[in-house]
């Protein structure tokens, strides 16, 4: 690998490690100086290797050079030093200097209690959503921005407000205990699930960018399978859930850039690995008595895996919606759940029950009845489909409509 | 919008004979039809369904087994949801499957302690 690729893998990998460890050393309220070193070590990797070349073990030399950085920030400001130490003597009364543990252990359990940080059921999700992309997946502000649709500046002020709540929260970089696992972890999923979604249904036109986002909320799902204390049931399925999105990916958007609904997707370009991969992993979640959204959610996503248009599908498809909105409601449920009865029995029934659903300000709720319509009453399809026009705000929502008005017209 | 208790009432004897695939026709029913409320927003507990077996405490300490009118209609189950009004809440109900198995349902508007 080329330094100008090495340099930018390692940081997406590296900088968060370097950085939960330092948070785990120094506390949560230190988190932006345990994220100036990290920084700072890049920065000198990407001096050094330009002139000298890249070493031979690249990640070691990050280490040692985050470590180094940190002792000589410590020796510096012998304030923060006294601050810390006081944290860490603690932990070990007989260790005088500090010890920087960038060993693989503590690195994941570093990661793991920084989950648990970011995704504290006191902080916005606003918040835990732009720490988790800043903090555990290392993208720089830039990217959170063009991610988020917004600048530089509000996503800045974002994190520093989210920092500010890290600290006026108390929260501790720990494992939750036996008797809050459960909720907490639910939070995590939440963040997580939230995360992938951001990538997955943006409207943000960089779709590199986007899968970025998605690969890296599957890969702290994964994280989470891999630890004893986290890999239960609800997270196997949220990561079936995620694997089966995923999977669509290369399918969704065209060469263009535009959407590609799923009836017109090329299934052969949906990822056989991934469907497999999410098929381990509902596997894995279908133990005990637990039933979470990610499992009815995880089995819609299963169905969708399978092309073949049969009723039998479209009926599975349509009790798992039955069940996910008894579970929670939401909008975009409840318009599914409407497509999915229109497959399954007909689009009479559909009609029926779409007209019932208050959503006359969602563009997705006038689509759908525009699609109930076609081939039942066109003028009536063309006008909901005008309408939503008028509703849709993302480009690519909008060229799909346009498509569908031109080929009625 | 006000809060609503369906109570079905249904006479348990009329089910005890259904074979799996009227059971699994049946189940299919009624999650369509609480799904359709649900997916209007509008509900606020499934509920549960009650064991037929039951006992009636009356005064002087006496219990006796059921059932507990004169009738063999028993309770066999609740649902909350919301609605604007009585009337909506009644029409929601109609959708009921338990309608077409000679039960019937109850609409009761939930005053709040």
């Amino acid at each position: 690998m080329e330094n100008q690729e090495l340099i930018p893998h390692l940081f997406r990998t590296e900088y968060r490690k370097i950085t939960a460890v330092l948070v785990k050393t120094f506390g949560l309220e230190h988190i932006e100086i345990a994220q100036d070193i990290a920084s700072d070590t890049f920065l000198l990797a990407s001096e050094m290797w330009a002139i000298k070349g890249a070493p031979d073990n690249p990640v070691a030399w990050l280490y040692t050079v985050a470590r180094n950085k940190t002792l000589d920030y410590l020796r510096r400001d012998k304030l923060f030093k006294e601050k810390v130490s006081g944290q860490v003597v603690r932990s070990s009364p007989t260790d005088e200097e500090i010890e920087i543990d960038l060993s693989a252990r503590n690195i994941t359990d570093s990661q793991l209690q920084m989950m648990f940080a970011i995704c504290h059921p006191s902080l916005p999700v606003e918040s835990q959503i732009g720490l988790a992309l800043n903090v555990l997946c290392g993208f720089g502000i830039n990217e959170i921005a063009s991610a988020f649709l917004t600048n530089k500046e509000t996503i800045n002020k974002r994190l520093y407000r989210a920092r500010e709540k890290l600290r006026a929260g108390q929260i501790k970089m720990e494992f939750p205990d036996e008797t809050e696992i459960e909720l907490r972890l639910e939070a995590v999923l939440k963040t997580l699930y939230l995360l992938f979604n951001e990538g997955f249904y943006s409207a943000g036109k960089d779709v590199t960018l986007r899968k970025d986002v998605c690969i890296e909320a599957m890969w702290l799902t994964k994280m989470l399978t891999e630890n004893p204390g986290t890999d239960r049931p609800p997270v196997n399925a949220l990561l079936a859930l995620m694997c089966f999105h995923a999977s669509r990916f290369e399918a969704r958007t065209n060469p263009e850039g535009e959407t590609v609904l799923y009836q017109d997707q090329d299934d052969s370009l949906w990822d056989a690995a991934l469907i497999n991969r999410g098929e381990c992993y509902l596997n894995r979640a279908s133990v005990g008595q637990q039933l979470s959204r990610y499992h009815l959610e995880a089995a819609i996503g299963y169905w969708h895996t399978i092309k073949a248009d049969t009723p039998e599908k479209w009926e599975h498809i349509l009790q798992y919606y039955n069940q996910l909105l008894i579970l929670e409601y939401s909008p975009i449920a409840a318009l599914n759940r409407t497509y999915a009865l229109a497959k399954a029995r007909s689009k009479a029934d559909a009609i029926r029950e779409a007209e019932k659903l208050n959503l006359a300000e969602n563009h997705l709720y006038h689509s759908l009845l525009g699609e109930l319509y076609l081939g039942i009453d066109d003028v009536k399809a063309l006008g909901y489909f005008k309408t939503a026009l008028g509703l849709a705000k993302s480009r690519a929502d909008r060229l799909l409509l346009v498509e569908k008005i031109k080929k009625l017209g | 919008m006000k809060d609503f208790m369906f109570v079905f009432r249904n006479d348990p004897s009329t089910l005890a004979d259904r074979s799996p695939e009227e059971m699994q026709a049946s189940m299919q029913k009624w999650m369509d039809w609480i799904g359709g409320i649900a997916a209007q927003g509008k509900l606020i507990d499934r509920g549960n369904r009650l064991n037929p077996a039951g006992k009636v405490v009356k005064p002087l300490l006496t219990i006796t087994d059921g059932p507990y009118i004169e009738t063999k209609e028993s309770v066999g189950g609740y649902t909350m949801v919301r609605a604007e009004s009585l009337d909506e809440a009644a029409e929601m109900a109609k959708g009921c499957p338990i309608l077409l198995f000679g039960g019937n349902v109850e609409v009761r508007e939930i005053d709040r302690m």
